[in-house]
């Protein structure tokens, strides 16, 4: 005989306004191995938890059914008060006679009344039957990954190497610091932005808790949280960047010039080239399709001048292989291309470009040194107008959503451009100014009154050349008037989308994406930087449009999630998980393709099923698949549902 | 198409002119709702802060607002951004004067210049002359007459004027 306690809560009205209590704690207490049966208002307050706590200990309970809301909600309270009381957590069980019971019967009382002591009994049914249970533990390699080294994954790295732990941060593009690096200055304080990401791309580079992959990719992820295996592809740079010492001549003396993306391809570079002089690592890469070598087999001055014998052509793709237990991706956003917006000419007039060109215009580093000149001609644009929202807030256009940072570095843009042509005049057409944010309101009001640019509130309908200018046709709706614009350059805010890859890359990970190819956090408020799967966490404008402070932020907060998960020696994972009884597996490999969790293996020696716990999440796929029986859910077995079937019906 | 090409230039000289920054405004409306002639301009009060930061001059210039406003300044305290309406529809009124611009509002300036030429002959107004004088420049005789009428009867209008003591500092004014 069993001693089981029997605990109904009023839940205030929410139960006890349709169900009778009083009659359903009598039926309970007359039912066998139930040795105690009470009521209480509200079980889940304090007082409510020590009235359970106190009868365990003073009956001698060995079962504990709480009769009460849904188990979503305070299963764990009561787990955590059963086990208080000494009594394993697993005996204590939730029958649910709120949301599925007193909620949806609230017009018929009587037959509420007679539910809930169904629901009741059905529950003793399976206590009766419950073993104690323990969780698991699951071993844990204490590395983190970071995917992506633009601002928010330099963040997430150096925290958690900060914390102690060996950070893995891989980079696709030679060197790091992501869009971060491309840009003049940064809102709303107008510091520069090298000034304040080369420290960290400096300390990133030194640390010796960070192992730094750059040129790099990621080619395989396997495994779980605690214990991901993961494969990554070194890209052949065609330069021994051990021997290598950063002097630069080899890009120096290279003949070949190249179109530069890092630069907007407003410039150029050489075929062997680091991104920018203060790139990280300071090493150089030779891009294999552009090398005068490679396409026709003459030239090799690079291999001739290297004063230590770095360059080597014969290099190949490497694989390396990490484990880590926790990844945090950071892969960031690209500009939705100008070239699909066809009433902006389709990206085919010189001087229309987007925020990013303008950056390396306005940039001391960039192809024009800071003087604002425009790509066509090299004239210095006397009218500027700036257009917001550009693929942004546009469902025809696929996109929605706000790309949240333009309305800011607009404000920029038209700010820093006066400020380098001061006899120029700027103009802003918008939708709405979005400056929520510490000092940005102030900010664009500066622009307006400090600097003159002209706000105009519509959309441009078409842009034009016509000679050397650009028409502009746009709507200034405060008025109700449409206007025209002769201006020497456009620039656009276009819209944010995810990085190209992060899609591959999501589906390598497991993780979902939104519609428009974000990756989908856990929660929208309550887990922002987690994704669903377990170990892996977002950070950055890969998540959604971020700003530098948000995505620091971010970083940081994820950094912090990493850090909780290394602080235990082990894992902690619920017991109630999926068991194979090996005497009974006949190995058929049934359940291997039911699990969507990946948790299912044919153990290759002995023929049999295997559950790997770390990814079984109990769900029961692997249980009603087998036809042997052999696979059971531990703490809700065959046996188990039959019983509690059998009271109901 | 209508479209109307944008000159910055324009809000600059009305911001020096009036000591407004006429760039802060951000289209609240709430200069407008408050104003007790907006009913009758043909631009509201907003709208003429729009146009002339879109430099839009012979509209603003020529526009029935600037001189149907009274400048009771309910918008410049109301204005968030502080900026004093009154003011700028002053300095338009007189770029508008100066511009020799004019508009469907014709008896307002002139009504006004009636008032100041009074003032500076006499150093005080004489409303019989006054009078004269604006319906001389309205072109408008008739009007209002039987009113006049009624105040002369009960000697409310003098009908020869009377000079002021300090009158030469009055002209001074007027020069400056």
């Amino acid at each position: 005989m069993r001693k089981i306690g029997v605990f109904v809560c009023h839940c205030g009205t929410n139960i006890a306004g349709v169900v009778n209590v009083p009659q359903v704690v009598e039926e309970a207490g007359k039912l066998p191995d139930v040795a105690y049966a009470v009521d209480y208002k509200y079980l889940c307050s304090e007082p409510g938890q020590k009235l359970i706590r106190e009868a365990i200990a003073e009956k001698g309970l060995d079962g504990v059914v709480i009769a009460a809301c849904s188990p979503r909600m305070h299963e764990s309270t009561f787990r955590s008060a059963t086990e208080e009381a000494g009594l394993n957590p697993y005996q204590c069980e939730i029958a649910n006679i709120r949301e599925q019971c007193s909620w949806v019967h609230q017009h018929e009382k009587d037959k509420a009344t007679e539910k809930a002591a169904l629901i009741i009994r059905s529950m003793v049914e399976k206590t009766k039957r419950n073993e104690p249970l323990e969780p698991i533990g699951i071993p844990l390699t204490k590395r983190a990954l970071v995917i992506g080294a633009g601002i928010a994954g330099i963040q997430a790295a150096l925290d958690i190497a900060n914390g102690g732990y060996e950070v893995v941060l891989v980079e696709r593009l030679p060197s790091i610091g992501g869009h971060m690096a491309q840009l003049a200055e940064t809102f709303p304080t107008l510091d520069c932005s090298q000034c304040i990401l080369t420290p960290k791309t400096v300390e990133t580079g030194k640390h010796k808790k960070i192992k730094l992959l750059t040129y790099s990719e990621i080619e395989e992820v396997k495994g779980y949280v605690g214990n991901f295996d993961v494969k990554i592809r070194r890209k052949a740079s065609y330069v021994d960047w051990s021997k290598c010492t950063g002097c630069g001549l080899c890009q120096e003396k290279c003949p070949q010039k190249v179109t530069s993306d890092f630069e907007g391809r407003l410039g150029t570079r050489k075929a062997i080239y680091t991104l920018s002089p203060q790139a990280v690592p300071n090493k150089p890469v030779l891009d294999r399709d552009n090398c005068r070598y490679f396409q026709t087999g003459k030239c090799q001055i690079c291999a001739k001048l290297c004063p230590v014998g770095a360059v080597d052509y014969t290099q190949q793709d490497t694989i390396v292989e990490e484990k880590v237990g926790a990844i945090v991706v950071a892969t960031g956003y690209d500009l939705f291309p100008k070239a699909k917006i066809g009433e902006y000419g389709y990206g085919e007039y010189a001087d229309v470009i987007d925020g990013l060109q303008f950056e390396r215009l306005l940039s001391a580093s960039g192809p024009t040194a800071g003087e604002v000149r425009r790509p066509s001609d090299g004239k210095v644009p006397k009218e500027v107008v700036f257009v917001q929202c550009v693929g942004s807030r546009d469902p025809e256009k696929g996109m929605p959503y706000c790309s949240k940072i333009c309305c800011m570095y607009t404000a920029k843009h038209a700010m820093l451009y006066k400020h380098k042509v001061p006899d120029g005049q700027a103009y802003v057409f918008y939708m709405d100014i979005r400056a929520g944010g510490k000092g940005y309101e102030e900010f664009v009001t500066r622009a307006m009154e400090e600097d003159h640019v002209l706000y105009l509130r519509g959309r441009v309908s078409r842009i034009f050349q016509d000679g050397d200018k650009l028409i502009v046709w746009g709507a200034d709706t405060l008025s109700g008037k449409q206007v025209e614009i002769a201006a020497d350059m456009v620039v656009l805010a276009t819209a944010i989308v995810p990085s190209a890859g992060a899609k591959d890359l999501a589906q390598k990970l497991r993780i979902s994406t939104d519609e428009f190819g974000f990756f989908n956090e856990a929660h929208p408020k309550l887990r922002p930087v987690e994704s669903l799967t377990q170990g892996i966490y977002l950070v950055g404008a890969g998540q959604a449009p971020r700003d530098i402070p948000e995505a620091v932020a971010q970083a940081s907060g994820a950094a912090s999630k990493v850090q909780a998960l290394f602080s235990g020696e082990k894992l902690v994972q619920e017991p109630t998980i999926a068991v194979v009884d090996a005497e009974v597996c006949a190995g058929c490999g049934i359940c291997v393709g039911a699990c969507p969790y990946e948790a299912r293996i044919l153990n290759p020696l002995r023929h049999i099923a295997q559950v790997n716990e770390a990814l079984c999440q109990g769900c029961g796929a692997c249980v009603v698949a087998c036809p042997n029986k052999a696979s059971q859910l531990r703490g809700l077995s065959s046996v188990q549902m039959m019983a509690m079937i059998d009271t109901l019906v | 198409m209508a479209t109307a090409r944008i000159d910055p230039t324009f809000v600059r000289l009305v911001s020096q002119r009036s000591g407004q920054v006429i760039a802060g405004c951000y289209a609240c409306q709430k200069c407008t709702v408050g104003c007790p002639t907006a009913p009758n301009m043909d631009y509201a009060p907003d709208k003429v802060l729009k146009l002339v930061q879109l430099g839009w001059k012979e509209a603003v210039l020529r526009s029935s607002s600037i001189w149907l406003c009274a400048t009771c300044d309910v918008c410049g305290k109301r204005c968030p951004n502080n900026i004093n309406i009154a003011a700028v529809m002053d300095a338009l009124k007189q770029m508008a004067v100066e511009g020799g611009y004019s508009g469907r509002e014709r008896n307002i300036p002139a009504f006004h210049r009636s008032f100041l030429g009074s003032i500076q002959g006499w150093g005080r107004i004489h409303e019989a002359t006054m009078l004269v004088l604006y319906k001389l420049r309205s072109r408008d005789l008739l009007a209002d007459l039987d009113l006049g009428v009624k105040l002369i009867v009960k000697g409310k209008i003098p009908l020869l004027p009377r000079r002021i003591k300090g009158l030469r500092t009055v002209r001074k004014l007027f020069r400056l």
